[in-house]
């Protein structure tokens, strides 16, 4: 039994919507502290960091964590090549518009989302803990690894991890394409006792 | 089919709402923050029109080189007092006896860096006489009269460079300090002219003990202490128990010369350096010091005469601790200390490691059994280093991040600056407990309570000098003003009262009670006290005369004319001296004196003063003077003219001022 054609729609609209993520945003990292009231913040793209990248270096360095730069994440050259693939593996789905296909389509998300956020924390970890001896504060049993979502507070910082746009449309779309597959499946199990 | 269709649209629905909220929820997090000023706050900083401040405020102008007097609690801006930088409004460093003050062995240097005001003592508590402040770049050190608000007196520091942990005074004012920042090679051109990677063997650090005549207020170098190497950051006096010595911190003891940041960063504890001032006295009235190279300029301002006096001083009295044993002592201080304070006891010094997560507080007990028993942990080029542990009443664990300074009140509780983490902490010195704690907006450097590092704190306030204001004020480009925030310490709870903004960057700053400072003032000179070389007592004394190619002019201002007001037969390459006294005889009637193509400045002169404009013509014609003081409201007519003639020119020199009806 194929997907109802509606379900299918929506399937391409939310393959198509995690095209977002090469547009836009997927994360955001905000520091807030008084002498910040401005805010601080980093933005985390398919393939670079944006945002007050330099301030933020500038504030670390007193702390010895590493500089940030683009270069240091092979992740930056790839990611791209990853969307690529959920959205035509999200468009197929949507034209074979069978409910195996759409499973391994939520797999493969899913597997993106896990692979992402243990690669966010490890970086985070890295970039917390990792701290350059010769710094010139040194904060005894201090480390300055990110909250990997929602809040932290950082010495005199409040800082927060959320996700941006690409990351709310990853969310919503996986969200939706996992509430088509119920649907679906609800409807094929209806279909076979009716029968 | 009609179910999932709705489930669908349903969902849909809800993704839909989903990515509004998300996307408005960015909004609900806190991204500016916000201070919380109590109902009352305005009541408590309301200074009824008419009525005086409890406090002066004596502010560092920083780069602006002067000293800002502020009243407390209003935090409006009095005065601001030319001390190390010309003033062209005043005519200070412009007017022929004024540039004196200026004079260094570099020369006239018409600015400086100014950091730290420190008010006189007598028995450890501010006596309202006089406030000091140091130049911070040639290296300096002014004496501020609390009678005239003036400059009254500025010595140059030989042998240092970067006059910074300067000018902390004794108990009784016997001696202001001034120690280097930089160290640097000393003796004769040759001993100076060497590589700077011979740092470690060359160069040297000093402390010295100025000291002020009571009755004149001039300054002069009692003694010099020669120290390894290092920077020498603040200071602050003993007392009670520890009077007798002086505390000053130290960073680099890396002995770093290049990219300080971090080189002068590795070591986890630098130094305190802790001077038996009394010995060090006692040795040089003993003639044990050595007289080195050292020229320096003292300059002093006579009040009678109204000029500058100056004395060239070729050397200076040095002490060698390594020849004196009991004389220097080092401590060790964690990470870089900044503020070295002596809490009002004298019993505790507080360091303040800039880059540490922990305040000391050391003992003075303490050091002083441990210097009987020598517990000493080795020698910092031959300088006994005590033992951390032995000389420690105890540290404040965790108390905030970037500590800077700290000053006291009367009831044993400390306020310690926190730049990194932009607030100030209270806590128990004794205890060694955090208190209380509120943010500064933005990045506080110095802060001062009145009476805060003296024996009799007065407390009330406590006020933050910060390094940022970014939105705290109408935008002004790029330059944006400098401020200071003012919190009150009476109850528990410290509580932000006012911001208000300053001149120049203010670093350390000092208050005082207005009561001890209001009966010294000044209302004006007395004229028949004035010893001027050039002064006209009265109308009848106003004349022009000529030396050469120079002319002189006795000038008078009364209300509201100028005498003579028509001077004629100056000619072209003569320098014209206007020496303009004031005969006025009452408080605040200034008057002003300019005159068009000044190259220098105007004069502004006090009633029963005579100063003196150096005026060098240009061009041939008749050009106007006038006054620039509004001072009656015949102001406007207050002018006159002078023509200038022709080098070669036959017209005779006369200064006059004519009546209407003259000539009738």
């Amino acid at each position: 039994m194929r997907l109802h054609p509606l379900s299918r729609v929506l399937l391409a609209l939310a393959a198509l919507a995690l095209g977002l993520n090469l547009a836009m945003p997927i994360w955001r990292i905000d520091l807030i502290a008084p002498q910040y009231p401005e805010g601080l913040f980093l933005q985390i793209f398919h393939d670079r960091f944006a945002g007050d990248i330099d301030k933020i270096n500038g504030l670390n360095h007193y702390i010895g964590m590493a500089h940030i730069k683009d270069e240091m994440f092979p992740e930056f050259g790839i990611m791209r090549y990853a969307f690529y693939l959920l959205i035509a593996w999200g468009l197929f789905t949507a034209v074979v518009g069978r409910r195996g296909v759409l499973l391994s389509w939520l797999f493969a998300i899913a597997a993106f989302i896990i692979w992402a956020v243990w690669d966010m924390y490890v970086w985070g970890y890295k970039y917390g803990h990792e701290l350059d001896p010769r710094a010139a504060i040194k904060v005894e049993g201090m480390a300055y690894q990110p909250p990997l979502i929602g809040h932290k507070q950082l010495l005199n910082f409040d800082a927060w991890s959320t996700p941006d746009v690409g990351g709310w449309a990853l969310f919503i779309c996986s969200a939706l394409a996992t509430i088509i597959f119920v649907v679906e499946w609800r409807r094929a199990h209806r279909a076979v006792r009716s029968a | 089919m009609k179910r999932p269709l709705l489930i669908t649209t349903g969902t849909m629905a809800l993704a839909g709402l989903a990515f509004v909220l998300v996307n408005t929820l960015p909004g609900c997090r806190p991204t500016t923050t916000q201070t919380v000023v109590t109902g009352d706050a305005a009541s408590k900083v309301y200074v009824k029109p008419g009525t005086h401040d409890e406090f002066y405020n004596m502010v560092s102008g920083g780069f602006s080189g002067q000293l800002a007097v502020y009243g407390l609690p209003s935090g409006r801006l009095l005065r601001e007092v030319p001390v190390f930088s010309v003033d062209p409004e005043t005519g200070y460093g412009y007017s022929e006896e004024t540039k004196g003050m200026l004079m260094t062995s570099h020369g006239f240097i018409p600015w400086d860096d100014s950091h730290h005001p420190e008010l006189s003592q007598t028995n450890g508590v501010p006596d309202g006489k006089w406030c000091f402040i140091n130049g911070n770049n040639t290296p300096r050190i002014a004496l501020i009269d609390l009678g005239t608000f003036r400059t009254h007196s500025i010595i140059e520091i030989p042998n240092s460079a970067g006059n910074h942990s300067s000018p902390f005074t004794t108990g009784n004012s016997e001696y202001v300090v001034a120690g280097t920042r930089f160290s640097v090679p000393m003796g004769d051109d040759a001993q100076r002219d060497v590589p700077i990677s011979s740092y470690k063997e060359t160069f040297k650090g000093t402390v010295s003990f100025i000291h002020p005549e009571p009755e004149t207020g001039k300054m002069s170098i009692a003694f010099q202490i020669v120290t390894p190497a290092v920077d020498f950051d603040l200071s602050h006096a003993g007392k009670g128990p520890s009077e007798g010595w002086f505390f000053f911190s130290c960073y680099n003891t890396e002995q770093a010369y290049s990219l300080l940041e971090v080189n002068a960063s590795q070591r986890d504890k630098d130094f305190i350096m802790a001077v038996n001032w009394k010995m060090a006295e006692q040795l040089a009235k003993e003639g044990k010091g050595k007289r080195v190279p050292g020229k320096h300029y003292s300059n002093w301002w006579n009040d009678k005469t109204h000029s500058s006096e100056t004395t060239v001083i070729d050397d200076v009295l040095q002490l060698d601790p390594k020849e004196h044993p009991g004389l220097l002592y080092f401590m060790p201080c964690p990470k870089s200390p900044h503020g070295c304070d002596v809490d009002p006891t004298g019993k505790y010094i507080v360091g303040s490691g800039k880059l540490a997560a922990l305040i000391p507080v050391f003992s003075f007990e303490k050091m002083q059994k441990a210097i009987a028993g020598n517990e000493v942990e080795g020698d910092f080029a031959g300088i006994p280093v005590l033992k951390y542990e032995s000389v420690l009443h105890g540290e404040v664990k965790k108390p905030g991040l970037g500590p800077l300074h700290t000053e006291f009140d009367a009831n044993g509780n400390a306020y310690t600056s926190f730049f990194v983490s932009s607030e100030i902490v209270k806590w128990n010195v004794e205890k060694l407990e955090v208190v209380d704690r509120v943010p500064t907006y933005y990045s506080i450097g110095h802060l001062c309570v009145p009476g805060g590092d003296s024996k009799q704190p007065w407390g009330k306030y406590v006020i933050a000098y910060n390094k940022i204001t970014k939105d705290r004020y109408l935008p002004t480009g790029p330059e944006l003003t400098q401020s200071a925030q003012l919190y009150s310490i009476d109850g528990d709870k410290m509580e932000l009262l006012l911001d208000f903004p300053t001149t120049g960057e203010p670093h350390y700053a000092q208050a005082i009670p207005a009561d001890l400072v209001k009966p010294r003032e000044v209302k004006f000179f007395k004229i028949e006290e004035n010893q001027h070389p050039y002064v006209a007592k009265g109308e009848k004394e106003a004349r022009v005369e000529r030396n050469g190619n120079e002319v002189h002019v006795w000038m008078t201002s009364i209300r509201s004319h100028f005498a003579p007001d028509n001077i004629e037969g100056v000619k072209l390459g003569d320098e014209v001296y206007f020496h303009v006294t004031n005969l006025e005889q009452d408080w605040d009637v200034p008057h002003g004196f300019a005159i068009k193509g000044a190259a220098n400045a105007e004069l502004l002169i006090m009633p029963g003063e005579t100063q003196t404009l150096k005026w060098v013509p240009t061009r041939v014609g008749v050009w106007p003077m006038y006054c620039t003081d509004f001072c009656s409201a015949l102001h406007q007519e207050m002018q006159g003219y002078v023509r200038v003639s022709p080098a070669n020119s036959t017209v005779p020199l006369k200064g006059e001022t004519v009546s209407v009806d003259a000539g009738v």
